[in-house]
């Protein structure tokens, strides 16, 4: 049979730059830290409302995806992909505000953790139902296909959403209709308790892109830059209309399944190798070996995110509940549609929309 | 004015939609080259090309996904279920992506979501479903049912300007049974208002889908024994129109609640408990309803016929409850 | 593997020319006027029904789908039970509440299907679990379409099933079409058995015209689940030669491809196949079509004089 693979031999442009490398590391950072207060701050502190999802070592796939898209690219991250939200132009306070089930969140304290979206900047969210997102993601890749502007659109994932129904039939409508689609499966090897022995039987998930009838690769998950080069790879080949690509992730989930799932059923002797593998250390030591930066300006960017995590926290924190009242409001778009986009509370760095986060080499 | 039946209205509201907004497109199943099951869109993929006719694989909840996820891009997808018994397989995209969009995070779903409904075809328990309760139970969904050819005209396109999911349920019995003078050009048949198909003094008959004709045929028969039933036609279900229905049951102080749907939460239901609270006092008897029983729809003739409600049926009701 | 006798030759040739006849019958009474509903027929597809069931043994169980009339008679149906079925009357196998082959029996092991595709994919995986913890040398076989492995049910069920290591087989009838819609616009791999490797599941493709090359296939599978294989998947390519329906006149099919596959007739195939291995006499073939005759006969009459159900009958519980 055909194997069908990624164009293996990379382009430079598939490559991030030194800057871009900076700004990952940002945003791993970024993420790392802010997810670290939601879950052992804010949700221990009891101000979280409802459950915590966290993705604690998967950092790098949201980071790499995010960064490789272009203007008018489209993305359906997941709960694990807190970082996309960043590099997308949500503000930190809003996503935290979010998170605290604010009046003036981006749902209005409708819906909790990562279900926050904008069409604007091009960002759907999930639903619990996991995989229903996949179909969804084919009708977006319709549509800028036939707009003809060369956009993609990337879908996220977890393993254990791979034996949704929906997983396949959008991939199958994706291979047939040559949609612009790159399906970021993120293999973090537990979907809860759920061990992969018991998820799957094929080797690699990898498989279900040519069981498909598109390429399918592994990738290793913890190495931001091999998955910026991946997605980058998928992207210019649904760019030049070859249609979708399936790309396996693979991490370990370096937290329970949520914030009060202590997870025990993962051996710790693959917690403690995976930790080797943690991403922004991975990604330091390229900066530093390549010179690219230095350890007393990573020291000054951590410190500059701790602020910035410290503002946007506070900031969330005041934002007041929604009035009772509110929940009967805007079942139905009418002709004087109710909903207005919240005011975006916090203006920093971090809402800028297309990942164009702050260098350490930055004063 | 053109003479056109229930089936060829609504393939002129979708094609005259088509033509209007260039961001409507069908999807479906046989739809494009074959034209659909029943023909509703058929010579469509010649008008409008394959960009804007597909034909898709079976994959029902794919196919709802993908029509919200292009609705999100600024696209009005109509899509069509084969059956509207094959909706199930889309349930969740349906009532946990469409219905919720806006409600969660703002944008609009503006989908239909159509096809062929209904008993009384012999097409046993899977091609002759009502399930309209399913999605009447579901907030941020708008349903739809009309029973005269105007009304499906008018309806779809309502349906697809509308800027809400909406569920469109057709029903298969009146495709081309139904023929009335439909005018040809653009008008629209607003959503949640219902129509008095034929005015009355003694029980108003509350109904929808293919039960208006069976009511009207009753309403003739029971005419000539001087017993006189005013007709309301619901045509929407979600949302649908308290005034009018109260209006009619004050004036005539008993009411009927008719529908093909099987009984235990079905609209009749849903109606009884709106007449109890607010036209109590001008009840001058018990609200019947007349309805199908609580069972899948069976295959065979006699098992359907006597599953289904017709004018006998409801003259019966009738008869009984003018004596009460 | 053990070769087919003389007389277990004869026997697939009967289901055959059944299968068949049955399915002329059906073309004729709904002609007539006489049947409910419509009716679909499997001509061409014979080799594919009757090469899987006649490959199983007594305690496995089969989920069929419209097309698969000769594997429900080789379970134990009588083509009594398809006429009266189609023609909506009372002593049918669902006494009229369901149409064409919606009708089963756990204990001749058939599980009826449901006119949404794919759904009995984890159904039949269920049937394989429920083997498995038993330790009962059970499988259950399923018939997909090209068109039901586009759905959800289907990827569901084969992973669930690869995953538990069940003793399913899924037969993929690649016939070409599903309703109007060619291959073409239903997948974009090349093959339906490509999808196997998704899953870890073996594979195999047959000639799904070639009666014995699909019994031996599922000889194969069945015999490698029983001993705890797991699942596997046969993709037997066929042709659908006729629309989708009787009220479907397939005008979509190019009339090449009619011509094309009508050369393979698996009837004809086997039978020109016997006569050459002198594995069946000219008396021996006239001796089963004569069979054949009467049973339809009989059974024809049998249907057409059964009453349909009474009214009441509709209503009947619904519940156990």
């Amino acid at each position: 049979m055909k194997s069908m693979t990624l164009a293996k031999k990379s382009k430079p442009s598939t490559k991030p730059d030194g800057e871009t490398l900076e700004r990952m590391l940002y945003y791993l950072r970024l993420t790392r830290e802010s997810e670290w207060r939601i879950e052992r701050v804010l949700y221990p502190q009891g101000k979280i409302v409802g459950g915590v999802y966290v993705g604690r070592g998967q950092e790098a796939i949201g980071v790499g995806a995010a960064m490789a898209m272009r203007a008018g690219d489209v993305t359906l991250p997941c709960h694990r992909d807190f970082s996309v939200y960043v590099i997308r132009g949500f503000s930190l306070a809003d996503i935290f505000a979010n998170w605290l089930a604010c009046g003036d969140s981006p749902t209005r304290g409708r819906d909790n953790t990562l279900h926050i979206g904008d069409v604007d900047r091009g960002v759907i969210p999930i639903i619990s139902p996991l995989g229903a997102t996949l179909p969804v993601a084919c009708g977006v890749g319709l549509v800028l296909k036939q707009r003809g502007r060369g956009n993609v659109v990337l879908t996220h994932f977890g393993e254990g959403t791979t034996s949704v129904g929906d997983v396949h039939e959008a991939m199958n409508l994706a291979a047939v209709w040559k949609l612009p689609v790159i399906f970021i499966c993120n293999n973090n090897q537990y979907a809860f308790s759920t061990p992969t022995e018991k998820q799957y039987a094929v080797k690699s998930l990898a498989a279900r892109g040519p069981a498909n009838g598109m390429p399918g690769e592994r990738v290793d998950g913890t190495d931001v830059v091999a998955v910026y080069d991946a997605v980058a790879r998928a992207r210019e080949l649904a760019r030049a209309g070859k249609g979708p690509s399936f790309l396996e992730c693979v991490t370990l989930r370096m937290s329970g399944h949520s914030a009060h799932d202590a997870a025990e059923y993962v051996p710790e002797k693959l917690k403690r190798a995976w930790a080797k593998k943690d991403p922004i250390q991975r990604l330091e030591k390229i900066l530093l070996a390549r010179k690219i930066l230095t350890d007393q300006q990573i020291r000054k960017l951590n410190k500059r995110v701790d602020q910035e995590i410290d503002a946007a926290i506070a900031q969330a924190e005041v934002r007041p509940l929604p009035r009772g009242e509110e929940a009967v409001e805007a079942v139905y778009c009418e002709a004087s549609c109710w909903w207005r986009k919240p005011p975006s509370a916090v203006s920093g760095p971090s809402s800028v929309a297309t990942g164009h986060g702050p260098r350490a080499t930055d004063d | 004015m053109a003479l056109l039946t229930y089936l060829e209205a609504i393939r002129q509201g979708i094609m005259e939609e088509m033509e209007r907004d260039p961001s409507v497109f069908i999807m479906g199943e046989d739809i494009g080259a074959y034209g659909g099951a029943f023909k509703v869109t058929a010579g469509m993929l010649e008008k409008f090309g394959e960009d804007r006719v597909i034909d898709t694989p079976i994959s029902e909840s794919a196919i709802v996904g993908a029509a919200v996820g292009a609705a999100l891009m600024g696209m009005r997808p109509v899509v069509e279920m084969q059956f509207m018994d094959f909706i199930a397989c889309g349930f969740n995209q349906i009532v946990n992506m469409a219905a919720k969009i806006h409600y969660r995070w703002g944008p609009a779903v503006p989908i239909v979501i159509r096809g062929p409904s209904g008993a009384g075809v012999h097409g046993g328990p899977y091609h002759s479903q009502s399930n309209e309760m399913w999605f009447v139970h579901t907030p941020g969904l708008k349903v739809v049912a009309p029973a005269t050819a105007y009304d499906a005209k008018g309806l779809i396109k309502a349906a697809i300007r509308d800027d809400n999911p909406v569920i469109f349920f057709e029903h298969k019995f009146l495709y081309r049974r139904v023929k009335e003078e439909v005018p040809e050009q653009d008008y629209i048949v607003p959503i949640g208002k219902a129509a008095v198909r034929r005015e009355g003094t003694d029980i108003a008959v509350i109904t929808y889908g293919a039960m208006v004709w069976a009511a009207l045929d009753a309403a003739r028969e029971l005419e000539k024994e001087g017993l006189s039933l005013e007709v309301v036609d619901l045509r929407s279900l979600l949302p649908y129109d308290e005034e009018t229905v109260l209006a009619s049951v004050r004036k005539c102080s008993k009411v009927i609640l008719l529908h093909e749907d099987t009984r235990t939460g079905g609209m009749a239901g849903e109606l009884a408990a709106l007449i109890a609270e607010k036209a109590f006092a001008d009840l001058d008897g018990p609200v019947v309803r007349v309805t199908a029983p609580d069972t899948p729809v069976p295959f065979s003739p006699p098992l359907e016929e006597y599953f289904l409600p017709n004018a006998q049926k409801l003259a019966e009701a009738a008869r009984k409850l003018a004596a009460y | 593997m053990k070769a087919l006798t003389r007389s277990q030759l004869h026997e697939i040739y009967y289901y055959l020319r059944l299968n068949r006849r049955v399915d002329e019958q059906l073309t004729l009474l709904y002609r007539q006027g006489k049947v409910v509903g419509g009716v679909y027929s499997g001509l061409g597809q014979e080799a594919i029904s009757v090469g899987t069931a006649y490959a199983l043994e007594k305690q496995d169980l089969i989920g069929p789908v419209i097309r698969n009339v000769g594997a429900m008679l080789i379970r134990g149906y009588r083509p009594r039970d398809l006429f009266l079925q189609y023609m909506a009357r009372q002593d049918g196998p669902t006494n009229g509440r369901d149409a064409n082959t919606h009708f089963g029996d756990v204990g001749r092991g058939v599980i009826a299907p449901i006119s949404m595709l794919g759904e009995t994919v984890p159904l039949m995986a269920g049937i394989a679990l429920a083997a498995k913890l038993r330790r009962e040398r059970r499988v259950a076989l399923a018939y997909v379409g090209d068109g039901a492995s586009s759905t959800g049910p289907f990827h569901e069920g084969l992973n669930f099933a690869a995953v538990q290591k069940l003793p399913l087989l899924i037969v993929a009838e690649n016939n070409g079409w599903a309703y109007s819609t060619p291959i073409s616009k239903q997948m974009a791999v090349r093959n339906m058995a490509d999808r196997a490797q998704g899953y870890g599941m073996p594979s195999a493709i047959v000639d799904g015209n070639d009666v014995l090359a699909v019994y031996e296939a599922t000889r194969t599978a069945a015999e490698r689940a029983r001993r705890g294989g797991g699942p596997a998947l046969i993709e037997c390519k066929t042709m659908r030669m006729k629309g989708h329906a009787e009220h479907d006149d397939a005008r979509y099919v190019p009339k090449k491809e009619f011509e094309k596959w009508q050369k393979k007739d698996p009837i004809l195939r086997f039978e020109k196949y016997l006569t050459a291995k002198k594995r069946m006499t000219a008396e021996e073939k006239a001796s089963i079509e004569t069979r054949i005759d009467q049973e339809i006969r009989e059974d024809l009459a049998f249907a057409e004089a059964s009453p349909f159900p009474p009214p009441e009958g509709a209503a009947r519980s619904v519940w156990a």
